[in-house]
């Protein structure tokens, strides 16, 4: 077998919150701890199941070769002989950032659902804090899993199953935990996702039945679910018999974008991503912002462009065109919202947009830049988030117009809001710059129009945002506020750290671009091979 | 074989015989003995047991009894597995419940069921039209009584009354269509020696000479006719398009342990037989193409189109199961319209897969309606409130249904999915897309159920008792359906095994 394994570490990333999720719930089906102190139970199971990976997680970045082409911390083992299903982890540049990324906006969002330092903001019992808060907490892991196995799985069939994991917690974490228009969020977050995936399934055994024959562990000769073999043998499927009178590449290309696209969301499937986002707690909002957007475009990166390289040259312009709906329409629809936390969830669809484009470009500036892009905003948008829970919290509305010279009152709160926002809009010397920039000086010589139609949405969201800032900070205080209170503990834990990796990835960009470049080079010659 | 040797390999057959025969006896020596249920259901589940170690101690090997009427293989052999698993669910089902089947009648009951029993065997190994339609027959008529058995309840009047007019007219079209091939032939025998099988390849068949003389269109005609009104008689059984029409009001109607019997028995014996006979008979010979995997793709496609979206508007929950229930007869069948043994072994799969997590959604129904005596959508809500092991076991058995991993359904799906696109082409490419549009309708209506177990609020003061066999029998099924994902290669290996052989 080709890969053998060289570390457990990324499967330990994996079941850790696995087993958190089993321990909460022997926990409460056997009821030996009361109501109470079984809340404070899972809370700290839940704590000590996300910093795990997380610590993990740093060990992996430290320690990841960023000059080596190859994968690495490869755990690998034949799972179903018959089928030729294997566990194979392993993670390659890409994936080692996003892993970290998962395991590091997890474990914000995990202290972001701690009822620490409530202060004065006087929350019910319907607060996800205080609500239900095993199966909360259970759920909060069953995600981790979800998202983590996604990133390292590096066999199809575990990718479509940790892909189709994360489904369920999400339904219930928005269903249960979400705002007032719960349930209809949820079941729109769920179909529009669902009706995604099945199309993936069908390219995924399209792609294994038309695939390589491979040695299996029993000796016989299989298909295999291998990404790395497929990818070797990209050029079999070029000479697999068409479907429905389309090239093979093709229409499996087209089921698998669409698929990860809905994830994006890429318009026109990004409708589910405003209701899901307004609906849901915060700290969800934070992971699905954070990282599940992301799980789109890394799906896109290591199927479509890596095993179906020239169907990604034959769609390219189209995915760019796409890529440039999303940023433009994107940033006007978040011109016209009212509702700070719909203006978020807009603006990370216009911010996924780049990605998109960059991804489009198949320059190497364009890919790394997509992927920079995709780790920043990982960065940038659960910050945006968690700022918009904590006004809502103390509030209990989100509404622009409602406020007015908070940054008299809250002049901390106002300081991160301040930063996450231009840091958002991609001022240079912020997180968000790097990457915009490397899109666009990737995608400017294949799509000119394209990029520069794209550019303008800089200026939009500049308007968008500073317009956010003036109603919301300036001017005089609403006397509604006047005693409002500025961040407490817990909210600091949580933004600090990532605001520090803001200004850290403004300045030092190379700490994830050293990562991603190694492997790029192998993609580009497949892309522009032939 | 002869027929007294071949009293070998019918050994299942006559003790389920005798057991229903003597249950009857027990019944009336028991009428007013204080443990009347215990005793019943535990001389039921023992001659079932019986049943099964006699099936399990067979010879492995592949046979024709008593002059070719009935086939002894792995094929039966497996299916046999299944209808005694599906009848001892149903008997332990039978057993806490107070509402679905008065105590007075249970012996009745059993002894119906485990005649039934008999004829799904029946069914499994007919490799005779006589067989077949002897099998069908017998189940079909004690599904007419059973599912009437609440003789007090409209509902389960009418859909007695239904289940007859319906399965008359099935059982007429097919017999009809037997009647047809008889007349091609000139015989009964599906496989062996003079068989349909033998003479579809054989150059002394009447098609052949028909041939000849240049009238083959016309035998060939009246061949595809005859298969097409054959699979009448399987598409009632698994209650398929354009024969489903009984199945939400018998589901609703009947006794809801034997809903849950109906929803996996019969339809795994109709596949059966519809493997048999489609794969053994009219696959793969020369002479005479018969279009079977078109009009199975075709039915497929059909059937679980009209049973998702019919369900979608569905509030009781039994017609939404049975609903529910005619869309996997659909994904059941596009396994075998595949026509291959990747096609077959992923139907035999599927039912397995299905008879847990479809007996598994029954149970829950039924513990519901024991106790807040509606099988309402209405009565659903809050339940994860009230009774979390309940509602959580729900959430896995319908969440399988949909097919999500990592579920065992999603196994199943898989599987299907699989055999269709591995085939390849025009057709069958179009028959998985209908295939998954239908997947993710379907867990819009599975969802709502969840929705109201989970996202809704409960009504006040409504409890909810569980007897411990109820949350026993639902931890046992929902644990295969939850850790399947882990390993699933011995049942896989299973039906593999079970197809590799069949009788003729």
């Amino acid at each position: 077998m080709d890969h053998p394994t060289t570390s457990t570490l990324l499967s330990w990333m994996l079941f850790t919150p696995l087993a958190g999720v089993v321990t909460i719930t022997a926990l409460v089906g056997t009821g030996i701890f009361a109501k109470s102190k079984m809340n404070e139970l899972s809370r700290a199971i839940a704590l000590f199941c996300s910093a795990v990976p997380l610590v993990l997680g740093i060990y992996l970045w430290a320690n990841y070769d960023g000059a080596s082409t190859q994968v690495q911390f490869v755990h690998h083992f034949a799972w179903i002989s018959s089928l030729n299903v294997e566990y194979f982890v392993g993670v390659d540049g890409t994936s080692v950032s996003l892993v970290v990324l998962s395991a590091l906006v997890s474990f914000i969002a995990t202290i972001a659902s701690m009822p620490w330092c409530q202060g004065k903001s006087h929350l019910d019992d319907h607060h996800f804090t205080q609500h239900k808060v095993p199966g909360y907490m259970a759920m909060l892991l069953l995600l981790q899993v979800g998202m983590t196995g996604t990133f390292i799985s590096l066999d199809f069939f575990l990718f479509y199953v940790f892909w189709e994991v994360m489904l369920l917690p999400m339904y219930f974490l928005i269903g249960i935990w979400g705002g007032p228009r719960k349930e209809y969020a949820a079941i729109k977050f769920f179909l529009y996702t669902l009706a995604g995936s099945v199309l993936m399934l069908l390219a995924l055994i399209a792609l294994y039945y038309r695939g390589p024959l491979v040695p299996g562990a029993d000796g016989i000769a299989h298909h295999t679910f291998n990404m790395l073999t497929m990818r070797d043998h990209a050029a079999d499927y070029l000479v697999a018999p068409a479907i429905l009178g389309v090239q093979f590449t093709h229409i499996v290309w087209i089921g698998l974008f669409i698929g990860f696209a809905i994830k994006v969301p890429m318009f026109p499937f990004h409708t589910w991503l405003p209701d899901a986002h307004v609906e849901a707690p915060t700290p969800i909002s934070v992971i699905l912002a954070g990282v599940l957007l992301k799980m789109g475009s890394y799906g896109m990166l290591r199927v479509n462009w890596a095993i179906l390289p020239e169907a990604t040259r034959w769609a390219s312009y189209a995915v760019a065109l796409l890529g440039t709906i999303n940023i433009v329409y994107a940033a006007f629809v978040c011109l016209a919202q009212r509702d700070l936390k719909k203006l978020i969830a807009y603006s990370s669809v216009s911010h996924m947009g780049f990605v998109l484009l960059g991804m489009a470009s198949l320059t190497p500036q364009g890919i790394e830049g997509a992927v920079l892009q995709m780790f920043t905003h990982g960065i940038i948008s659960p910050m945006l988030f968690l700022i918009v829970g904590v006004i809502y919290d103390r509030a209990h509305h989100r509404n622009i117009e409602g406020f007015g010279g908070l940054a008299v009152q809250v002049p901390e709160y106002t300081a991160m809001m301040g930063l996450a926002f231009f840091a958002s809009m991609g001022l240079p010397g912020l997180a968000g710059f790097v990457g915009e920039f490397l899109v666009f000086s990737g995608a400017f010589p294949i799509f000119q129009l394209l990029t520069i139609l794209s550019a303008t949405s800089v200026v939009i969201t500049a308007a968008y945002y500073l317009w956010t800032i003036q109603r919301v900070f300036l001017g005089k205080l609403n006397e509604k506020y006047k005693d409002l209170i500025d961040l407490n503990w817990r909210e600091r834990m949580t933004l600090y750290p990532l605001a520090a990796m803001a200004l850290w990835l403004g300045f030092y960009p190379q700490a994830v671009l050293g990562l991603v470049h190694s492997g790029m080079d192998q993609l580009l010659r497949s892309i522009h091979a032939g | 074989m002869d027929n007294v040797l071949s009293l070998r390999f019918f050994g299942p057959q006559l003790v389920l015989t005798v057991a229903a025969t003597l249950l009857f006896l027990i019944d009336l020596a028991a009428r007013n003995h204080p443990r009347r249920v215990a005793v019943l259901s535990g001389f039921t589940l023992f001659s079932l047991a019986v049943a099964g170690v006699l099936t399990a101690t067979m010879p492995s090997e592949t046979r024709l009894l008593f002059g070719g009427l009935l086939g002894h293989d792995k094929l039966a052999v497996f299916f046999d597995f299944l209808f005694l698993a599906a009848a001892a669910l149903t008997v332990l089902l039978c057993i806490p419940s107070r509402k679905e089947i008065v105590s007075a009648r249970l012996g009745e009951f059993y002894a119906l069921l485990l005649i039934l029993v008999l004829g799904l065997y029946l069914m499994a190994g007919a490799t005779d039209l006589l067989t077949a339609y002897l099998g069908i027959e017998i189940v079909s008529l004690m599904s007419y009584v059973l599912a009437g058995f609440r003789t007090g309840d409209r509902k389960s009047n009418e859909a007695s009354l239904k289940y007859v007019v319906y399965g008359g007219v099935a059982s007429g079209v097919m017999l009809y269509g037997m009647s047809i091939l008889y007349g091609l032939f000139g015989t009964t025998h599906l496989v062996g020696v003079g068989s349909i099988a033998s003479q579809m390849t054989g150059m002394t068949s009447s098609l052949f000479a028909a041939r000849v003389f240049e009238g083959q269109a016309a035998a060939e005609l009246s061949l595809i006719v005859a298969v097409i009104f054959m699979t009448a008689g399987v598409g009632y059984k698994i209650a398929s398009v354009p024969f489903h029409m009984w199945c939400p009001d018998v589901y609703e109607g009947a006794p809801t342990p034997f809903t849950a019997f109906l929803s996996v028995g019969p339809k795994a014996a109709g596949f059966a037989i519809a493997i048999r006979i489609f794969m053994s008979v009219f696959t793969g010979h020369g002479v005479t193409d018969v279009p079977w995997p078109a009009v199975v793709g075709v039915l497929s496609a059909v059937t679980m189109t009209l049973g998702n979206f019919s369900a979608l508007g569905q509030t009781n929950l039994k017609r939404m199961l049975a609903y529910s229930s005619i869309a996997h007869a659909g994904y059941i069948l596009m396994g075998l319209a595949a026509a291959n043994a990747l096609g077959v072994e992923s139907v035999m799969l599927y039912l397995v897969i299905y008879l847990v997590m479809n007996v598994g959604a029954f149970l829950c129904v039924i513990i519901v309606a024991e106790s807040a005596g509606s099988e309402s959508i209405l009565a659903y809500r809050g339940l994860a409130a009230r009774a979390p092991l309940v509602a959580i076991g729900f959430a896995i058995f319908l969440f399988a249904l949909t097919g999500l991993p990592p579920f065992a359904g999603f196994i199943g799906k898989y599987y299907l999915f699989a055999a269709i696109v591995q085939k390849g082409g025009f057709w069958y490419a179009w028959l998985a897309i209908i295939g998954i549009v239908n997947s993710a309708v379907s867990l819009y209506y599975y969802a709502r159920i969840v929705r109201a177990m989970f996202l809704e609020e409960a009504p006040p003061a409504t409890s909810l008792t569980t007897p411990r066999l109820y949350s026993t029998m639902l931890v046992a099924l929902a644990l295969p359906t939850l850790l399947l994902i882990v390993y699933w290669t011995p049942v896989t290996a299973w039906a593999h095994a079970s197809f590799a052989n069949l009788a003729g």
